[in-house]
């Protein structure tokens, strides 16, 4: 059985940190299973955990109005899921829902925040992580926006 | 130019190379331009006449002398005899669901140039080694090529647009012509120098009424073309040319192309002058039918908005970048692709741009804004 | 150089507005090329476009091209029924250079049509003819509904490694929804032993080279298919020209680290 400590330095958000780091860190976190069609996380509701995609395909969405669920990303093993924890009012943004069997690891927002605010340089190491993450995911959402596989890509306005 | 033949007896000149079986194109007086056109008689050739250029700029003025050859280079170039404005490539047809393709063949004509430059013989070459010299040539131009006479004339006066000593391309004939000639007015002389460079230049220069040219003579033709290259040495487009392409290279995000593309009117003038400018499309077109086609071929200029087109757009979008295309290609890309300049220094681009943009200027431009 | 008369044998509907058609000779001529290079096809009486191989099977004289219908010639070709006849000019220009693969880990990058050109690549794959030590494609796409040779793709995964992923995707899409880039950053390379072939939006290159470059792939062993307005195909038009390179001629395929300086100014 690996320990929450272990599972931590497995995953890539969490690589060449400190073994001391990780162990400091591991007891905010808990190994769980979401099953086929199950949610990670819902819009709108208190955002609790920050999750570690171990393996299986996660979904983030949200629902539109007689369209129904809208999927914008797809996880994967490796990947994150979440930061709403780490601002007020700690509230998620989008569904996460497992589209097949997810273990993943979560580790709990509140918990998370106590640990940083007391320990800022591990604090500010994971901020980093989060930004390249988050900015990775705001440059990709621009492309798509692109539409660039369109035949009739959306002409951009011209900005004065 | 061990050779003199009086001016008087040009017309022998003429009558031969007509005899031999060669449509003579030459410098004609037209529409108050000197232009090329068909020459058949002595008298159609612009004799007394030579031109005043500026940028923008061109008028016809009558000189005192009585020379052949006294003007600069008039609107048009030779390529248009070579690299035809347009011709038919491919005719079609179409019958239920079955196509033929047949090719447009023509049979070239046996063309003599009367008067060719050095900046014009140049920009022949360079024509050649794009549309006769790689691996898929344009056959029209290649056997019209292979089948042209040259007369070529040295130039012993300028206009103040002409800038071949910046280029290297003149004023004196280097590349090989069959004939060439020197016009000398001395006194009360008028005689042309000639000498024969090829073969069949010696055959015609042996049936001229030539006798020896005295060193004298020979002189003053050289004098002539002294004066010309003093006259351009000492103008205002005379500059270095030599780190034209580094210096382009360098420059492609440079404020002078928002500058000259507040005054270009992206009319394509420039290009249609330009005799090296070799850009062309292909239009194709069926009759009411249906069950005929045609592709023909025309020229082209990268001042147009068609030019670039893509799905969506023109790549260059606006005059800013077309500016930069054709002048960058003229004198900075082309060098990597067919190892030359593809300026010549005729300063047609100059003459005929009707907001009178200056290509010396625009060089002269960017590399006044690279200074820190 | 006049086009030689081919017959539309199969006519295959991709999705709306993009069709595959298989071409033969009337003399079952054999016309060898690389994959990348491309031929000009002339819709009678409307003009030519220049358009990419896209399958194998030429040494039957057969052709496969894959066109979208998107100015008047694509939508003259699109018009084009079996047992329709167009002109073929080709093989033009310079292909992916398969030379170079030997022992290497090949990727395959494509963004939407761009699979076309590197679908030849696959067929090698898969019939054992590629030296490379390992091959793996990423195929980035709108929406399912708009991916290409949705029959065969399944078939591929067999010998080769496909990540697709679609911009646009609904509950039924078993693959990645996102850009391509994504599952492009989450692999592990070895990026002294990559060689990388792009074909797609020069946005989608632009970005995937970006990743590559993360991933230590030399700027000399990634390649991309670049495309330009093209009239004559030979090099004599000028229509195609970027920077010194006339696409049609130097091209369509190029070494990033050769055309580097050109990738990136605007309107050039």
């Amino acid at each position: 059985m690996k320990t929450i400590a272990h599972l931590l330095h497995e995953h890539p958000f969490f690589h060449g940190l400190p073994e001391s780091d990780l162990q400091f860190l591991a007891s905010c976190g808990e190994n769980c299973v979401y099953h086929k069609g199950e949610h990670l996380a819902r819009e709108n509701t208190p955002a609790k955990h920050f999750f570690l995609i171990r393996s299986g395909r996660v979904a983030v969405e949200t629902f539109v109005p007689n369209r129904g669920a809208l999927c914008l990303l797809t996880l994967h093993g490796g990947d994150i899921f979440g930061w709403s924890w780490l601002f007020p009012p700690y509230i998620s943004a989008f569904d996460a829902r497992a589209l097949e069997e997810v273990r993943s690891l979560r580790l709990g927002g509140a918990c998370l925040r106590e640990k940083c605010e007391t320990e800022p340089r591990l604090g500010f190491e994971l901020m980093k992580r989060f930004a390249q993450i988050a900015t990775e995911r705001l440059q990709s959402a621009r492309v798509q926006l692109l539409d660039i596989y369109g035949s009739n890509s959306p002409h951009p306005g011209t900005t004065q | 130019m061990n050779h003199l033949l009086p001016a008087s007896s040009l017309g022998v000149l003429l009558k031969i190379l007509i005899d031999k079986g060669y449509e003579v194109f030459g410098p004609t007086l037209e529409d108050q331009v000197i232009i090329y056109g068909p020459i058949r008689s002595v008298n159609d050739l612009p004799k007394g006449w030579t031109d005043e250029q500026e940028k923008g700029r061109y008028r016809v003025r009558r000189r005192t002398d009585g020379a052949y050859f006294g003007y600069a280079v008039g609107a048009h170039s030779w390529k248009k005899y070579l690299q035809l404005p347009r011709r038919p490539i491919w005719r079609a047809l179409k019958q239920d669901q079955n196509i033929e393709i047949v090719e447009a063949k023509e049979e070239p004509p046996k063309m003599a140039f009367l008067g060719v430059r050095s900046c014009e013989l140049h920009a022949i070459t360079i024509q050649d080694r794009i549309l006769a010299q790689g691996e898929w040539p344009n056959d029209g131009y290649r056997q019209r090529r292979e089948r042209l006479f040259t007369v070529a004339v040295n130039c012993t006066s300028t206009a103040p647009t002409c800038f071949c000593t910046s280029m290297n391309t003149g004023p004196e004939v280097t590349l090989q012509s069959d004939l060439q000639m020197t016009e000398v007015i001395h006194a009360r002389e008028h005689f042309f120098l000639i000498k024969s460079c090829t073969n069949i230049g010696d055959e015609i220069l042996q049936q001229l009424p030539v006798r020896k040219a005295s060193a004298g003579e020979q002189k003053l033709g050289r004098q002539g073309v002294k004066r010309a290259i003093e006259q351009m040495q000492s103008g205002p487009r005379h500059f270095d040319s030599s780190d034209l392409k580094e210096l382009l290279y360098r420059n492609f995000e440079s404020q002078s192309w928002d500058k000259v593309a507040e005054r270009c009117l992206s009319c394509a003038n420039c290009t249609m002058a330009c005799p090296t400018c070799f850009c062309s499309t292909v239009e194709d077109t069926t009759d009411l039918s249906g069950e005929h086609a045609e592709r023909w071929e025309r020229w082209d200029s990268c001042f147009t908005a068609g030019f670039s087109h893509l799905t969506g757009g023109s790549v260059r979008p606006d005059t800013r970048s077309r500016y930069r295309q054709w002048m960058t290609h003229k004198l900075a890309t082309w060098h990597d692709q067919f190892d030359t300049s593809g300026c010549v220094g005729c300063g047609r681009c100059i003459t005929w741009c009707p907001v009178g943009i200056d290509l010396t200027e625009e060089i002269r431009t960017i590399r006044n804004l690279e200074q820190p | 150089m006049i086009p030689d008369i081919y017959t539309v044998v199969h006519r295959q509907e991709e999705y709306p507005g993009t069709f595959t058609l298989y071409l033969q000779n009337q003399e079952l001529k054999p016309l060898f090329f690389t994959p990348g290079q491309f031929n000009m096809l002339y819709a009678f009486g409307t003009g030519e476009s220049a358009i990419s191989f896209s399958g194998l099977g030429v040494e039957q004289g057969r052709l496969v091209h894959t066109i979208r219908a998107q100015g008047s010639v694509t939508r003259a070709l699109e018009r084009l029924r079996k047992g329709d006849s167009l002109g073929v000019r080709g093989p033009f220009g310079r292909g992916w250079p398969l030379e170079n693969i030997q022992g290497k880990e090949l990727l395959l990058i494509a963004g939407g049509l761009g699979l076309a050109p590197l679908r030849p690549i696959v067929h090698k794959a898969r019939e054992g003819k590629l030296e490379a030590s390992r091959v793996r494609l990423f195929y980035g796409a709108r929406r399912p509904s708009e991916l290409l040779y949705k029959e065969e793709v399944p078939r591929w995964s067999s010998k080769l490694g496909v990540v697709i992923s679609v911009d646009h995707g609904d509950g039924t899409w078993p693959g990645h929804i996102g850009v391509i880039t994504d599952p492009l950053k989450a692999i592990d390379v070895d990026g002294a032993n990559t060689i990388a072939f792009l074909c797609g939006p020069e946005v989608m290159m632009r970005f995937c080279i970006q990743v590559l470059l993360r991933k230590e792939v030399p700027e000399s062993a990634i390649y991309l298919s670049m495309e330009r307005n093209m009239k004559c195909a030979i090099g004599l038009c000028g229509h195609c020209q970027w920077g010194p390179n006339f696409i049609c001629k130097d091209g369509p395929v190029f070494c990033y680290r050769d055309i580097r300086a050109w990738f990136h100014i605007h309107s050039l």
